[in-house]
């Protein structure tokens, strides 16, 4: 670890008048990649006792500090009961220890699990832009299969930020000079182009102070999460969906895939083909067959183009209640 | 032979040092804090190998905050050359690190930071540059396997290849045939606490404060190493955080530490990160298995062919023995066993719980399967059928041979129903599947002494340098010496771990409870015939002592130990002699494993739903620590047939998945109901407490019932280990 400055932001108004640095909340994956030397920081500014840690119900809606931490988020009555792809997603995360510490604004922010951005030794456009990407030709079971580039195929490796992304959740951000701005969840983060090293578009200083939430989200909700163990493990592929059903049509259809982009995917070209429609098994197949029509493996994770459009369904055959048609 | 009274032995007392432990008491290597405080190093990894160092700058390294010396092949103390002396094993022989400008593989130490903090440490090791001059290396032995070769010998087994009877006539004349190639995947013992060090120098004599599960081993590769007498090193190890075979001999760490604290003349502490363990602790290579399985019609074994390949560490003599299992699971008439290595420039290749059995059982176990569905026989009553009368090897006699009743009693508790159509039984979406498989492993007895001291006013003390790597010695030795000297378990103190404690075999191999357990029962015997022989002495008739407070009770009498014994107390040795327990019979201990799994109909992913084993360990020393210690073996055993894999990227050497997150051993979750039985028994042929290993029995059998369980679920037989979603996903039915 490089040893760096340590200052504590006292309120999200000081932000002007605080030294540069890198944020630090729960510090849950900044830490180790501090230790690791990825991330190198001169400075960081502690920005956990800056307020921003309440959970307000607004006009129908929730503005959640971006400190409010993961098991807050995921415990909260109003997020259990009109949020629940987003508590689901939450608790399906990491373990309780790391919950208790992590945070809203903060698992945005976490960076990939790509095992070659973890290891100093080997080529990451993103760690080291220019370096060139060791895991396209290496090990990339968990790497990504939509949006990806040449060169980088890492996924993101947030659930939060997948269920935030199907809800059309809000960030909040304030910069150094004050400006506040509104992004939609759906567009925080970026596909890697070629600069993967840049993973959302957010500005240098630029700090989320809160998450909102949308009034009236749809009344179905499912979080699924596809994993090689039952707990403790960032997923191979999930899926946040989440519909109303009026009259026997689908309504308000969103639906977003984490572990297979570089950012949480918004299904959008799925969620056009469902949306006012009758459901059933078949158009399911029809419209994720539609959704993976330009996916591509890198080899090890060739699986994910038949397993993210599998799992996309079944979630909807559940939230539907369709009868499976099986063989 | 007597059998032992047990009012004690066998019972499930509580772990002696438990209190200890969860109060944070119990002092583990890297607590060790000495008069003088230890400063801290951290290891330099090579980032690239095979090759040689072309530059290597320090500099910026050395003026670094708080650094106190950077350790490197040009300034480390004097050792003896890596390997020697030849003879020696793998354990004792010089373990030289930083000898010279060649790296060997991938993450090797090349430097050691000596700091007064970690944090300094840790900082200054990302100062150094190095440049290595890289040459071809060998990493995959699958693409290499044309330079396989014979390994002089192999571990826990006599001989490398073996060949009964004619395998190719039977073979070719058997009624139904399995012919396939199995892959399991490199693994590393993943033990809590990472390999860990303090090395202290007291001018020549050196004092080393470590995590490690055979004490004497260490003290000789220490001398080796270093070039110095056994008698001035001391080693010292109370309590070991687990260590599943990865702490069989000594580590990098270890060497580093102790040059290190020669070099700067101070006590050096270095514990290995979790990152560090994959290059710098040993790991289990991985191994393609070819099995040729043939039987008759009525499906009786003809003929067995089990080849093995795997990767040996260049310049460090390790083979596993996959074959071993299949050598004595089942009546055969010819059988034919081969095991090959590739030398491979990678990190150390080593034994991991249950070497052999683990990943043996899991592909025999699974061809078994395979034949017994071919033969259309149910997978009980296929190995029932083929249950052996005498070693299907050597033809010897078993000292005692249980397996059946473990299968019948699995069966029964299980409720096993027979193989049923696989993918028949569904849930929901959840296809449901049954499996079992047989769990072997060899039982040994290794030497080891005991000293017992007993003082005047009733309390004993028992020494030996056997170590608690979370197993339970401490408490099964105190129960066994308490049994043996009739004393209260809370008067008898055992002291475990140190060097200047009388020699065992440590812990290994499941033969650490049985091997120390009978040297102190020994010890403890012979204290007996000494308060017997100084009752006798007094005028009193007595052939039998009990101990009650400060006094000797005699069933007639009660004499106060005072007299007896003087106020130094009564200091006693006895030791175990395998020799003695050498019948000429083969000695093994069995299980019978059940499993019960779900598989997601849409994504694939593969949950265990119960586990049940019946076990044949003999006589069981503590229902508790027994049960903990199975349960931990069928555990990893998910890990195995599901779990856990170290994925080496072969363009360079390095294992890459090298934490806690990427590295999947089983998570609470991943446990379910888990049932673990064991019969009750006495092994008269074992050694004098009647018990026989189960340290690593629990592994065996345990991933092959799941692998089999898979295949009834889903129909897909998978041959490579662990079973992912995308090994099942292409044959689940579209939704």
């Amino acid at each position: 670890m490089k040893p760096f400055d340590y200052h504590r932001l006292a309120s999200e108004e000081a932000l002007g008048k605080m030294e540069a640095g890198r944020y630090l909340a729960g510090g849950t994956n900044l830490i180790d990649l501090m230790k690791h030397q990825i991330e190198t920081p001169d400075a960081l500014v502690d920005v956990t006792r800056a307020g921003m840690d309440t959970i307000t119900e607004t006009d129908g809606g929730l503005m959640v500090g971006s400190q409010v931490t993961n098991t807050d988020l995921a415990s909260h009555p109003a997020v259990r009961r009109d949020y629940p792809v987003l508590s689901s997603a939450l608790l399906s995360g990491a373990t309780q220890q790391l919950r208790n510490k992590a945070t809203t604004g903060g698992n945005f922010l976490q960076r990939t699990r790509c095992q070659y951005f973890y290891d100093t030794t080997r080529a990451c456009n993103k760690r080291a832009p220019g370096s060139g990407c060791d895991a396209l030709e290496g090990l990339n079971r968990y790497h990504a299969i939509l949006g990806a580039s040449e060169h980088c195929i890492a996924v993101h490796p947030s659930d939060m930020a997948v269920a935030m992304a199907a809800l059309d959740a809000v960030v909040h951000t304030r910069k150094r000079d004050g400006e506040t701005r509104a992004i939609p969840a759906t567009e925080l983060h970026r596909l890697p182009g070629d600069r993967p090293d840049i993973d959302h578009v957010l500005e240098d200083g630029e700090l989320i102070t809160s998450v909102e939430l949308p009034v009236r989200p749809p009344r179905l909700q499912a979080y699924r999460k596809v994993r090689d163990r039952a707990s403790y493990a960032f997923a191979v592929v999930s899926a946040a969906v989440a519909l109303d059903v009026d009259d026997g049509r689908m309504r308000n259809v969103r639906i977003a895939l984490g572990g297979v982009a570089h950012k949480p995917w918004r299904a959008s070209r799925a969620e056009e083909m469902l949306e006012g429609q009758q459901p059933s098994a078949e158009l399911f197949d029809r419209a994720m067959d539609a959704e993976m029509a330009e996916a591509k493996g890198q080899g090890h994770n060739d699986f994910k183009i038949r397993l993210a459009p599998r799992t996309v369904v079944a979630v909807l055959r559940d939230l539907t209640e369709v009868t499976e048609n099986d063989e | 032979m007597n059998r032992p009274s047990s009012s004690i032995v066998g019972t499930p007392m509580d772990r002696v040092d438990g209190l200890a432990k969860v109060t944070g008491q119990a002092c583990y290597a890297a607590d060790y804090r000495g008069d003088r405080g230890a400063a801290e190093g951290y290891i330099v990894e090579a980032p690239a190998a095979p090759g040689r160092i072309v530059r290597l700058d320090v500099e910026a390294a050395e003026q670094a905050e708080g650094v106190i010396a950077v350790i490197t092949h040009r300034n480390a103390p004097r050792q003896r050359p890596h390997g020697m002396p030849e003879d020696a094993g793998r354990f004792t022989q010089s373990h030289a690190l930083l000898e010279r400008d060649r790296v060997r593989y991938f993450g090797e130490p090349i430097a050691l930071v000596v700091a007064e903090t970690l944090e300094q440490a840790r900082h200054a090791a990302k100062l150094v540059e190095v440049e290595i001059d890289c040459g071809e290396g060998t990493f995959n032995p699958f693409e290499n396997a044309a330079s396989a070769v014979k390994p002089d010998s192999l571990d826990g087994a006599d001989q490398v290849d073996t060949d009964k009877g004619d395998f190719d006539t039977e073979y070719a004349g058997s009624d139904h045939r399995v012919d396939a190639d199995y892959h399991t995947s490199a693994q590393h013992a993943a033990a809590m606490e990472p390999h860990t060090t303090v090395a202290e120098w007291d001018g020549d004599d050196l004092t080393v404060h470590m995590a490690i599960q055979i004490v004497s081993s260490a003290v000789e590769a220490f001398s080796n190493t270093l070039g110095i007498d056994k008698e001035r090193i001391r080693i010292v190890s109370p309590f070991t955080g687990g260590g599943f075979g990865s702490k069989l001999g000594i580590h990098n760490e270890a060497v580093l530490a102790a040059l290190a604290a020669k070099a700067v003349d101070r006590p050096v502490r270095v514990v290995q990160t979790r990152r560090n363990l994959f290059s710098n602790a040993p790991h289990r290579s991985r191994h393609r298995q070819k099995l040729q399985l043939g039987a008759d019609k009525k499906g009786r074994l003809k003929a067995i062919r089990h080849a093995s390949l795997a990767a040996m560490a260049r310049d460090y003599p390790f083979a596993e023995a996959p074959a071993s299992p299949t050598r004595a699971s089942y009546a055969v008439p010819a059988l034919r066993t081969t095991h090959r290595v590739v030398k491979a420039d990678i990190p150390k290749v080593d034994s991991m719980r249950a070497p052999g059995e683990a990943i043996g059982t899991l592909t025999f176990e699974t061809a078994i399967d395979e034949l017994a569905e071919a033969c259309g026989i149910d997978p009980v009553e296929f190995r029932l059928r083929n249950e052996p009368d005498a070693d299907p090897q050597t033809g010897k006699p078993f000292a005692d041979r249980r397996l059946a009743e473990c299968l019948r009693q699995g069966a029964a508790d299980f409720g096993w129903q027979g193989r049923q159509a696989p993918g028949s039984r569904r849930q929901g979406r959840k296809l449901l599947g049954c499996g079992m498989a047989t769990a072997i492993r060899p039982n040994q007895l290794n030497p080891a002494e005991a000293e017992a001291h007993l003082t005047p006013d009733g309390r004993l003390r028992v020494r030996l340098d056997m170590t608690d790597i979370g197993t339970g010695s401490y408490t099964i030795l105190t129960q066994i010496a308490a049994d043996a000297l009739s004393i209260a378990p809370d008067r008898v103190t055992v002291e475990l771990g140190d060097s200047e404690f009388p020699e065992t075999a440590g812990s290994g191999g499941s033969f650490g409870a049985a091997s120390s357990g009978s040297a102190v029962y020994e010890a403890c015997r012979e204290m007996v015939e000494q308060l017997l022989s100084r009752l006798n002495e007094q005028g009193h008739t007595v052939n039998s002592v009990s101990i009650d407070g400060d006094r000797v009770m005699t069933g007639e009498a009660s004499v106060p130990l005072a007299t007896l014994i003087d106020a130094g107390g009564l200091t006693v040795t006895g030791e175990i002699d395998p020799d003695n327990y050498d019948s000429g019979e083969k000695n093994y201990s069995y299980g019978a494993q059940f499993a019960e799994v779900e598989v997601d109909a849409d994504t694939g992913e593969i949950r265990l739903r119960r586990l049940l084993g019946v076990f044949d360990a003999g006589r069981i020393l503590n229902q508790k620590t027994a049960r903990s210690q199975l349960m931990g073996g069928m555990i990893f055993g998910i890990g195995g047939a599901l779990l856990e894999q170290s994925l080496m990227d072969d363009r360079y050497g390095s294992f890459m998945n090298r934490d806690f997150a990427e590295y999947h051993i089983a998570v609470n979750r991943d446990v379910p109901d888990l049932q673990v039985r064991m019969l009750a028994g006495y092994s008269e042929k074992s050694n004098p407490l009647g018990s026989k290993g189960l340290g690593e029995l629990g592994i065996c059998g345990a991933g092959p019932a799941i692998a089999n369980a898979v295949y009834e679920a889903t129909g897909i037989r998978v041959r490579k280990f662990p079973i992912h979603m995308e090994d099942l996903l292409p044959s689940l039915p579209r939704s």
